[in-house]
């Protein structure tokens, strides 16, 4: 690999060039990247950009081997937009972006349920975010109206989960 | 023997980078199977090429044998480094890549399975002559009172299928054993689909100090150890090499220890014999076995001045040792922090998002192994480790207030990241007094929180 990415070494013969000649910076510019070097104080930093696009293998045969175009950044596009949300309903967004789901585990019955009555710190379901799983509040007292977001379904930050009925709180 | 010239890295993150690094020294060719959620990643432009491995859910991606094979299979690799977590020691793995004709980057099936289980890495440790906590396997109540009244309270009731601090519960009073058995054995039939369960001694002030071996399947070596201390949750936020203030007698039969282990093993590859020490007793026990490169390695790799992927992917190519143990010695000290995309001042919550900048420190003895840079996307899907800060000094005062200057230095921007975290431990004297205990950063925690913040 020719110049891609600087390792630590490459950088420290920079740096000991720099130091020798009382130079504070340099940026430099390949066509794979991009590097500036700078003294801060007593020490020395590093940004660099590695601008080479990925060189991508196509292969065919399993679902796994098929190339799908469009990487993606990760985030979900169902993000249950939050246009079209019916007058007099309140949504519930996740606490963070994340895998939803609305069992405490696969197989269990749903925290709630379409119909059922919450109160503000009812428990909705679950949102899990680099590993860690963080509960998901109503927010509102009210009555479970629909699920925007499926078992299962990544929800971005704004992303509707459910929507709730104030109103339906005082329903018997 | 056989020689690797194309190497699949099925992995993401810093250790694919890392991976892709050593590749690149020593002219193999690096081809990154990643999910499509990675398919941009830096991981991915440092690799010689990419290639689709599946969906963005790990599930269906880095943690599928038969995708992982397929792939290695489909783009014509000799091998597949697994790196660490994921499918690293998945004996299913190691033998779907057997019988495809790929030599995978790890140790045999037999020895991951030997470790794999906790009840089993227990037997070969205790077979191998290493001491081990007291305890044992408690197939019942009546089974599990009869341990207990040998090891004593308080007591930790461990699934056989955990690790990692998962499926752990403390007992301190003989009247909750019954309820507590009974929860863990449930909560470990969900959690890892094996019921079984077994108690050991709670050691109250332990110490997480492991060490680093390399066999070749006949031989192996020993290459010095490392603590790993400073742990939430069973997650380790900083590590260092060698292990502050053993005694050098504990320090050589710990040594020793592993080895025995590893040639118990007839172990090929690059192993981590965790080992507790008991600070009370000046003791140790064995804890478990890691087979496979952990994310700590580069404070090994700064003392002992060796690349131990490479080393990992010559012994994988079948050739014997080629480092004597009179040829490990070790020089200095060097500090690992892991940045994380966290916010420790909400109870560590995660930080996904995209980063806006990244800015290193830089120099000598400082080393950032990281797989993001300007533009990359923190996906929400995996784990937060953003970047590694290691730092060598001529000795652990020089290399801690190197990492101090080092950590001012380092900014990632657009994320919330555990930098200002390590910089409040680092001023902390207690932990640069060294060799503090397990539960020595939790008590930090709740001292070093902002007040107000829960």
């Amino acid at each position: 690999m020719s110049a891609v990415h600087l390792g630590p070494d490459d950088v420290r013969d920079v740096l000991r060039v720099l130091d020798s000649n009382g130079l504070d910076e340099l940026h430099l510019e390949l066509a794979d990247l991009t590097l500036t070097v700078r003294r801060e104080g007593a020490g020395w930093t590093a940004e660099q950009t590695v601008l080479r696009e990925p060189v991508r293998v196509r292969t065919s045969g399993g679902p796994a081997g098929r190339a799908v175009d469009g990487a993606g950044d990760g985030r979900g596009d169902r993000d249950g937009s939050a246009a079209d949300v019916p007058e007099g309903l309140v949504p519930v967004r996740p606490p963070l972006l994340g895998t939803f789901y609305r069992a405490p585990q696969p197989g269990a019955p749903p925290f709630v349920d379409v119909g059922d009555r919450v109160v503000e710190d009812t428990v909705v379901g679950i949102v899990e975010t680099m590993k860690m799983m963080t509960p998901v509040h109503a927010g509102v007292s009210g009555a479970v109206v629909e699920f925007r977001t499926g078992n299962g379904e990544f929800a971005d930050d704004g992303a509707v989960l459910l929507l709730v009925d104030p109103a339906g709180a005082d329903v018997a | 023997m056989r020689r690797i010239h194309r190497l699949l890295v099925a992995n993401r993150g810093e250790i694919a980078a890392r991976v892709v690094r050593t590749c690149a020294r020593l002219g193999i060719e690096s081809v990154l199977a990643a999910s499509d959620a990675d398919l941009d990643s830096l991981p991915a432009r440092l690799a010689d090429r990419v290639v689709r491995l599946g969906p963005a859910a790990a599930s269906e991606s880095y943690l599928d044998p038969d995708a992982v094979v397929r792939v290695a299979t489909a783009v014509l690799a000799d091998a597949v480094h697994p790196g660490y977590g994921f499918l690293s020691e998945n004996p299913a793995l190691a033998r779907a890549c057997a019988a495809a004709g790929v030599v995978f980057v790890g140790p045999a099936a037999e020895s991951l399975e030997a470790v794999g289980d906790k009840l089993s890495a227990r037997a070969h440790a205790v077979a191998a002559g290493l001491p081990v906590v007291p305890g044992g396997e408690a197939a019942d109540l009546a089974g599990a009172r009869t341990v207990a009244a040998e090891v004593g309270y308080p007591l930790l009731v461990k699934a056989v299928g955990g690790g990692g601090g998962r499926g752990m519960k403390l007992v301190g009073d003989p009247a909750d054993l019954a309820r507590t058995l009974d929860l863990a054995v449930s909560e470990a039939a969900a959690a890892f689909g094996d019921p079984r369960v077994y108690l050991e001694r709670f050691v109250s002030s332990g110490r997480h100090v492991e060490v680093q071996v390399l066999g070749d399947g006949t031989d192996a070596v020993a290459l010095g150890d490392r603590d790993c201390s400073v742990q939430r949750r069973y997650q380790k936020l900083l590590e260092e090499a060698p292990a502050p203030l053993l005694p050098d007698r504990l320090r050589r039969d710990m040594a020793d220890a592993a080895l025995a282990l590893a040639r118990h093993l007839g172990y090929r590859g690059l192993g981590t014999v965790e080992l507790l020490v008991d600070r009370e007793r000046e003791t140790f026990y064995f804890l478990e076995m890691n087979a496979r490169i952990q994310v700590e390695h580069p404070v090994t790799e700064l003392v002992t001045g060796l690349d131990l992927v490479a080393e990992q992917i010559a012994v994988a190519e079948g050739l014997p040792l080629r480092i004597r143990q009179e040829d490990v010695v070790l020089s200095g000290h060097a500090v690992e922090c892991r940045i994380n995309a966290e916010d420790w001042v909400h109870d560590f919550r995660p930080s996904p998002g995209r980063v806006q900048r990244v800015v290193l420190p830089a120099g000598d003895g400082i080393r950032v192994d990281t797989h993001v840079q300007a533009g990359s996307v923190v996906p929400p899907f995996y784990d937060s480790l953003l970047a590694k800060l290691v730092v060598h000094g001529a000795d652990r005062a020089d290399a801690l207030a190197r990492t101090r200057a080092a950590l001012r230095l380092l900014r990632i921007e657009g994320v919330t990241t555990t930098v200002p975290v390590h910089e409040a431990l680092l001023a902390d004297p207690r932990f640069a007094a060294g060799g503090v205990d397990t539960a020595f950063f939790e008590r930090f925690l709740d001292a070093a929180r902002p007040v107000g913040v829960r």
